[in-house]
Order: structure tokens, then C-alpha cells, then sequence
């Protein structure tokens, strides 16, 4: 019986750590991307001694890979922010609640891993052109924005392996076994037909 | 019931492995040549990273679910198949995200980039593109259902609900 409470409490505070750390991960990535926003101003000629420019900005809503990554972390980290919520004040997750718990947090790190990898495949794009295709490259015009950029996978890839951490730890409290009276077997283990 | 669940999963398994054979095989078989001008220009899957990603990826997945359709009556590794399959269903959304934003730049172009789309000059391509994609999305989508599907036993009084 003490053991059965030690192991729980060990995995309430693993489950919290982890989002506490996923949530100031997706949330780091959303501002960030969010905020991506560079403004180049290149000469494109002359009149007569005045140089004409024109001026070139990057925004990350150009691309809807990197819109989609910045919808994709808000959501995981509005999802953290409720989990934690909810712990912090007390709700117990009973019956049904709790398998739903598990299935929102795999749903969680889908949805980001998703977000994380079209960005990052797009920042690549961005960052190499494709020589086949005949799209330059534009890193080398817009060093700050690919550098926020890449800040913000990266802040992103480390939210998605906490979210499957955290999945994982969801899915182990799951399959707890339940007391046993005394003369009635183990009825634990989820079937995986 | 058990015999339900089972058949349920070995069902929506075997709809995962069609879905990725398709993908893998119809992007791995799309080839085309175009005559612009005086350029020829040449659309394989394996001038783009994403689109290398996305075969391998759905390659592994693909394996994954015969090995997991073989083992399925095994119930001593019941709980490695499920992290494996939470994990191979991350791996199937990022690829199909990752292929579908090149595609996407290839169908419209980005014009704020000065990208041009490619669609116009190799259509036989594109079109196979897009069934290979919808391929990956639906496997994508039913190891998704799966997964959910699964976990939604533990909802039976007979298992174990931790409050």
C-alpha cells in the first residue's frame, strides 16, 4: 500500500515536471516565431545621384508552414497550461477523465511534432534553395530571421520530446494495477490484440 | 470482446500498411521530364529533403505494422507495442507535414521569396504527388485512430482507472 502511494506520487511530480518544462518550451517557440519579423532595404538603382531602395521584409506569416507551427505550439502550450492548471487546483481526473488525459496528450505531441517538422523541412528550404526547382535560397539576405527561426525549432523539438515523454508517463499511469482482492488474478494489463 | 478489439485493430493495421505501401511506392515511381525552352527539367522525389524523409519515414512505419500485425498475439509485449505505435504515429504526422509543406510551395509558390510554382511545367508529377500524399495522410490518420482506440479500453470497469 506505501509502495503502491510512493510510486504515484513519484509520477504526479515526474507528469508536472515535464509539463512545467514543455510549457516554457512550446511557449518559448510560439513567441519567438511569432515575433520573427526582419526588414532589408536593398539599392535597386539609381536616379540620377540618388540611390532608390526598396525595402524587403520577412515575416514568418509568409510561410504557412511556419503559421501553422506557431498555431501548433500555441495550442500544446494552451493544452499544458490547462493540465497544469488543473493539478494545481485540485481537480482529480476520475473514471472517465483520466484515459482522456492520456489520449490528449498523444493527440498533444502529434499536433506538435507535425508543426515542428514542416517548419523545420520549410527553414531548410530557406536555408539550401533548391537548385532543381529554381528557389534561391534567402538566408543569405535574412540572417536574423533564419537565426530566430532556428531558435525556435530547436525550443520546439525540445517540447516535443518532453510531450512524448509526458505521453508516455500518462499512458504508465494508465495501466496501474488495480488492489487486488484475495482470491481473484491480476486484471492489469491493457490487451493489445 | 476481445475478438472484436482484435479484429478492430488487425483491420485498421492492415488499412495503415495499404495506405503507406501506396505512398512509398507511387512517390518512389513519380518521374518526369519537361522541356521549358530550351531546358529540360527533371522532377524526381529525390531532388527534395522532405520528400527523402517522407519515403524512409513511411518505409519504417510500414515495417513497423507487419512487425506489429505478426506479434499482435503476443500479450507480454503489449505495453512496447503501444509506446511503438505512439511513437511511429509521431513519426507518420511529421512526415506527411514535412512533405506537405514542400508541396505546398511547389502547388503556389511564395511569391514574398521570389519562388515559382513548379505544378504548371510537370503536372503528371504533381498529380502523383498528391495521391502519394493522401496516402500518407490517411495512414497518418489511422494510426492516430488506433492509438485512441486502444487506450479507449482501459475505459472497461474490468482494467485498472488510477484516481
Amino acid at each position: 500500500m506505501g509502495r503502491a502511494e510512493v510510486v504515484q506520487k513519484r509520477q504526479k511530480a515526474a507528469i508536472m515536471a515535464l509539463r512545467v518544462a514543455a510549457l516554457l518550451a512550446t511557449a518559448a517557440a510560439t513567441i519567438v516565431m511569432a515575433l520573427n519579423k526582419e526588414t532589408r532595404t536593398f539599392v535597386v538603382g539609381t536616379v540620377g545621384t540618388t540611390p532608390v531602395t526598396a525595402s524587403v521584409t520577412a515575416k514568418f506569416q509568409h510561410t504557412p508552414a511556419n503559421v501553422f507551427f506557431v498555431i501548433a505550439n500555441a495550442m500544446a502550450s494552451n493544452h499544458n497550461l490547462m493540465m497544469i492548471g488543473s493539478d494545481l487546483f485540485g481537480l482529480e481526473f476520475k473514471g472517465f477523465k483520466l484515459p482522456l488525459v492520456a489520449v490528449l496528450d498523444m493527440l498533444n505531441a502529434a499536433l506538435l511534432s507535425a508543426g515542428v517538422h514542416g517548419a523545420a523541412f520549410m527553414a531548410q528550404l530557406a536555408k539550401n534553395g533548391n537548385s532543381h526547382a529554381r528557389w534561391n535560397e534567402i538566408c543569405d539576405n535574412f540572417q536574423g530571421y533564419c537565426n530566430r527561426g532556428g531558435v525556435a525549432i530547436l525550443a520546439a523539438y525540445v517540447g516535443l520530446l518532453l510531450t512524448l515523454g509526458i505521453t508516455v508517463v500518462s499512458i504508465v499511469k494508465l495501466l496501474k494495477p488495480k488492489p487486488k482482492p484475495q482470491s481473484q488474478p491480476l486484471a492489469s494489463e491493457i490487451e493489445v490484440p | 470482446m476481445a475478438k472484436i478489439r482484435k479484429a478492430v485493430t488487425v483491420i485498421l493495421r492492415l488499412i495503415a500498411l495499404a495506405a503507406t505501401v501506396v505512398a512509398v511506392v507511387i512517390m518512389v515511381t513519380s518521374k518526369e521530364t519537361a522541356h521549358v525552352l530550351n531546358l529540360t527539367f527533371t522532377a524526381k522525389f529525390t531532388h527534395t529533403p522532405a520528400f527523402k524523409y517522407y519515403v524512409v519515414a513511411e518505409a519504417i512505419a510500414g515495417v513497423y505494422t507487419i512487425v506489429a500485425l505478426l506479434l499482435s498475439s503476443r500479450s507480454l509485449l503489449a505495453r512496447l507495442i503501444l509506446i511503438l505505435d505512439v511513437v511511429v504515429a509521431m513519426v507518420l504526422t511529421s512526415s506527411i507535414s514535412a512533405a506537405l509543406a514542400i508541396a505546398q510551395v511547389g502547388k503556389h509558390g511564395n511569391s514574398h521569396a521570389g519562388w515559382l510554382p513548379i505544378c504548371g511545367q510537370v503536372p503528371h508529377y504533381c498529380d502523383k504527388l498528391i495521391i502519394s500524399l493522401v496516402a500518407g495522410f490517411v495512414a497518418a490518420l489511422v494510426y492516430l485512430l488506433l492509438l485512441v482506440y486502444t487506450l479507449r479500453a482501459a475505459l472497461s470497469p474490468v482494467f485498472a482507472i488510477k484516481s
